[in-house]
């Protein structure tokens, strides 16, 4: 009965594996605008998955809840006011610009493996274990680690003003 | 691993396949139930019959609409995007029947409890919008896009008002667990008793009429200027599906109303809720709090949408807000 158990945690585990590669190939792949942040939904979604294997929930539904009900959402409206209707959804990707592309891709990807994953030493994800409850969260983010959750709202407050300045500009020129 | 493993061992795999498939018949009877209720109710404030000739006093004529809609061909636009506009009534319905699981109907009647099933429900309640936006866009119709544009701005601005009244509650009681806001209110002091919560209580309802998109906020699919909103493509079981999703969304939207404001599976007068009873009592608040909604979508005319997101962004929000500094002060107070 438990290597049954075993399974169905496995699979899930390897289906939210997929979910999260095929979402980040579809967001990249994908040549309507549309399909790209709904590959990105179905990445976060697998992203989120992995939280919920690794035991989180809390963090499982923070994932779910920020990034596929508010950063998805926001992204596919900014998509639908910008409106281009489906034949003019062209490739954005020329012969030249692609040798380019995989030229440039490939030296990150050299560079990348000598210098850092090639010596990386490689650990099991660490998974929820003793108290991770949402006080405990709510503890640390406020005592422990306040500085940087409250530098994190600086840099949410600059962006906001910083939209709204363009925003602004933007109004004044037309006029 | 081993949390995935000790969830399917603490809920049994029969267990959970036996919830979901009565959680399913569940979320399908609520939509026949409510949809009779409704076309009744709006009859009798418009002084007309509504559905009289199937069964007596026509109560049989959901079920052969449901069946009606089964028979029915599913017709794909030619120049919707296929796979898209197929996968969105399935994307509104399944989170439906999710959040249905996590719902305490009685102390020992629910799907599964989680420690933070309120995040669970909002959580899943905000995939609802992303089924909207497909469906809208997948149509390629320019009805269906203006339906879903609105759809996103309205529930944008009034997710925040309902998560802020919410969250009174979770100062008071401490927790997200959704049983232990129901046992903190055993007696007479459900929530909507106080009057910081109750001014919670009715900025959630107000928000919440306006997050399941029914009049006077139904702008997504204002009849008038829309045709349908966001569903006008789509037809048979498709359609039907945003339907049941619809009644699924306010059955959902009444009962975290009475979890959290009315006392859950609490009676009144401290009467005695077990597992039975406890259901009954829960459910006659939902219903109640459901015909309320009825009653007002069929009372008031729809708003335009510059009221729309004044009321949100300019009265609500900020109540809500002062609303919450209070109830943490009185937290801290008391």
């Amino acid at each position: 009965m438990n290597a049954t158990y075993q399974f169905i945690a496995e699979a899930l585990f390897i289906t939210f594996i997929l979910l999260t590669l095929s979402g980040a190939w579809l967001a990249v792949k994908a040549r309507i605008l549309m399909h790209s942040v709904l590959g990105l939904a179905v990445c976060l979604l697998g992203v989120a998955g992995l939280y919920f294997y690794l035991g989180s929930m809390f963090l499982t539904m923070m994932q779910i809840l920020i990034y596929m009900g508010a950063v998805c959402i926001v992204l596919v409206f900014g998509i639908m006011v910008g409106y281009t209707p489906r034949e003019s959804a062209e490739r954005n990707i020329m012969s030249r610009n692609m040798v380019l592309g995989i030229a440039a891709s490939g030296v990150a990807a050299v560079l990348l493996f000598t210098v850092a994953i090639g010596r990386t030493v490689w650990s099991k994800a660490a998974e929820s274990t003793g108290d991770f409850s949402i006080e405990w969260i709510g503890k640390s983010l406020l005592l422990n680690y306040c500085l940087a959750f409250e530098l994190i709202s600086v840099v949410l407050l600059v962006a906001i003003v910083g939209s709204i300045i363009l925003a602004r500009g933007g109004r004044e020129e037309e006029v | 691993m081993q949390q995935i493993i000790d969830l399917i061992q603490t809920y049994s795999l029969l267990r959970m396949l036996i919830a979901f498939l009565v959680l399913i018949g569940i979320v399908f009877l609520n939509a026949i139930v409510m949809g009779y209720l409704e076309r009744k109710i709006a009859a009798r404030i418009q002084r007309r019959w509504g559905p009289m000739e199937i069964g007596v006093q026509g109560w049989l004529q959901m079920i052969l609409d449901g069946v009606k809609m089964l028979a029915k061909q599913l017709i794909v636009p030619r120049d919707a995007d296929r796979f898209l506009f197929r996968l969105a009534p399935l994307l509104c319905f399944t989170p439906v029947v999710m959040i249905f699981a996590a719902l305490p109907f009685s102390k020992a009647l629910y799907g599964i409890n989680l420690h933070i099933g309120l995040i669970y429900i909002i959580a899943m309640a905000s995939i609802n919008v992303f089924a909207i936006l497909i469906a809208g866009w997948s149509s390629n119709n320019k009805y269906s896009m203006f339906g879903a544009m609105r759809s996103v701005a309205q529930n944008i601005a009034y997710e925040i008002p309902i998560l802020l009244s919410l969250l009174s509650v979770v100062l008071t009681t401490a927790s997200f667990d959704l049983q232990k806001i129901v046992e903190a209110q055993s007696g007479w002091l459900w929530f909507a008793v106080y009057p910081n919560l109750f001014v919670a209580f009715v900025i959630y309802l107000i928000a919440g009429c306006a997050e399941t998109n029914r009049a006077p906020f139904d702008l997504p699919e204002a009849e008038s200027e829309l045709t349908a909103g966001f569903h006008t493509e789509y037809s048979g079981f498709g359609f039907g599906l945003f339907a049941v999703a619809e009644y699924g969304n306010l059955f959902i939207m009444a009962s975290i109303a009475s979890i959290m404001f009315l006392g859950g599976w609490n009676g009144p007068f401290g009467l005695a809720s077990g597992p039975l009873m406890g259901a009954f009592w829960f459910l006659s608040k939902v219903f109640v709090l459901m015909l309320v909604m009825i009653w007002v979508r069929w009372t008031y005319p729809r708003v335009r949408f510059d009221q729309l997101m004044n009321l949100a962004w300019k009265y609500l929000i900020p109540f809500s807000l002062v609303n919450l500094l209070i109830t943490a002060f009185l937290v801290k107070m008391i």
